[in-house]
């Protein structure tokens, strides 16, 4: 077997059970946040301190009967998981995780990732399409206009890194922060990029999608069993992938004190600010209130887009200056 | 637009929901409040009202009770029987029997008001939980027992 081949395998095998342990670590740590913010104490039965719930919910999942609503689109609705999973395993194939632990080190590697957590759209206008039902259907409607309306201020914030670094390549954005951090330079692109990745992610307080009250579950309302969990694995997969994109981008990416090991041992920061990030994430979850539709697309339209855009203007000239 | 106005809006709710996650962080770090119930036990406070029980008169080392009938007869349920015999020598009427049907009682305390020796009052255990109907008729004269009589009668023997 050629050693690429193989190295391949050993990638995909890798990436794959990253993807479930980070959607198991990331279950259990917004479970305990929220209950913590509650002052209760969240999972307490399986496992010390519950640690083993998220397995048992796991298998539980696995169980399940996949039921396909009458009157649906079949083919379609057993596709739709998949067009929604596969895609976001996808990106962490270039994420650098350190100097030397990226699986594929692509020049382009920030224009893929957003490519591919661009495909997360059609994935959910599909699934709510093909379940015939009320709910489904209105989840996706609000779910596609939001993604296609916060994709715009969040590409513009990143193209202000861009035109700082003159690449694409994470590992040349990270070796460009050599002195600083781009956030100290660039706070407001920082803000606007993690604003539109909430909504991208159809977390709280943008997740209008799957508003229970409303909607019941959104665009996944019809789903069982691991149809379901795909979704749910792919929304957590989605949200360490932003969470990493501002990583790299802002905040240094792999960088920090020194460890032995140094080119390998960078993950460690790597992930303690990636799950800083999501912790932020998911305390802003437990903090605000959902959002209303006409005040999401006005606070994108008004807000968001005209600031990305006059930041992007500042940033250039100064380029041009310095 | 509001009375604000754009920039005002802008620094208002940046304000407003920094002050808002302000909130969550503190309450997170909080102790938490809820009691992991069948691990651990809520103090009860001393008027909860469960069902009745003999009051334990150290003096005497028994009931209050008179066996008078009082408390059978206030009650709207009839779920209380109190019966007594009177023995050899003795002025009054020793007490026997005093069964409670819980299955029956209401907790509506009238009971506890008719007494007039303050013979009985209200039990503090709430973890009352069983699989058939007899679990719930007391025998009230065997709880005074367990819970009075027979630990001091244990601690006495062991000296």
């Amino acid at each position: 077997m050629p050693p690429e081949l193989l190295r391949m395998i050993i990638a995909a095998v890798l990436v794959v059970a990253f993807v479930f342990l980070n959607a198991m670590i990331l279950g259990y740590m917004e479970r305990k946040v929220s209950a913590h913010i509650q002052r209760r104490p969240g999972l307490m039965e399986v496992g010390p301190h519950g640690v083993l719930q998220l397995i048992i919910d796991g298998l539980k999942l696995i169980g399940k009967q996949l039921v396909v609503p009458e009157g649906s689109n079949r083919f379609l609705f057993r596709l739709a998981p998949l067009l929604s999973f596969a895609p976001c395993v996808l990106p962490f194939v270039v994420i650098p995780f350190s100097k030397k632990l990226q699986i594929v080190s692509m020049d382009i590697s920030l224009i893929f990732i957003l490519a591919m957590t661009s495909i997360n759209v059609i994935a959910i206008l599909v699934a709510g399409w093909a379940s015939n039902n009320k709910y489904s259907l209105f989840g996706t409607f609000r779910s596609v206009a939001q993604a296609v309306s916060y994709e715009i201020p969040m590409l513009l914030s990143l193209l202000s890194i861009i035109l700082m670094t003159s690449t694409f390549s994470l590992q040349g954005i990270i070796a460009a922060q050599k002195y600083y951090w781009f956030i100290l330079v660039q706070p407001l692109a920082f803000i606007i990029y993690f604003v539109s990745g909430l909504a991208e992610t159809n977390r709280a307080p943008f997740d209008i999608p799957e508003a229970e009250s409303e909607l019941t579950a959104g665009f996944h309302t019809e789903y069982s069993g691991m149809g379901f969990s795909f979704f749910f694995l792919a929304e957590y997969a989605n949200m360490f992938t932003v969470c990493s994109i501002a990583t790299v981008l802002f905040l240094g990416g792999w960088k920090g004190i020194p460890l032995p090991l140094g080119d390998f041992t960078g993950i460690v920061w790597f992930l303690l600010k990636v799950y800083g990030l999501l912790f932020v994430m998911i305390w802003a979850r437990w903090t605000y209130p959902r959002v209303r539709f006409d005040q999401l697309m006005s606070f994108c339209w008004k807000y968001l887009i005209p600031f990305a855009l006059a930041n992007l203007l500042i940033t250039a000239v100064v380029v041009k200056l310095i | 637009m509001s009375k604000r106005g754009y920039f005002g809006e802008l620094w208002f709710g940046a304000k407003s929901l920094l002050i808002g996650l302000k909130v969550t962080i503190v309450e997170m770090f909080k102790p938490i409040v809820t009691v992991q119930y069948p691990r651990e036990e809520c103090d009860i406070t001393p008027n909860y009202r469960g069902h009745i029980e003999l009051v334990f008169n150290s003096e005497t080392g028994g009931s209050n009770c008179i066996v008078c009938g009082l408390c059978a007869r206030a009650c709207p349920s009839d779920c209380i029987i109190v019966e007594g015999e009177k023995k050899e020598g003795e002025k009054r009427k020793t007490l026997t029997r005093f069964s409670l049907d819980f299955t029956k009682c209401s907790l509506c305390g009238s009971c506890v008001e008719a007494c007039n020796k303050s013979a009985i009052d209200y039990s503090q255990d709430y973890n009352i939980a069983g699989f058939s109907r007899e679990e719930f008729h007391y025998d009230l004269i065997e709880r005074l027992n367990r819970r009075h009589i027979q630990p001091f009668a244990a601690a006495a023997g062991g000296n």
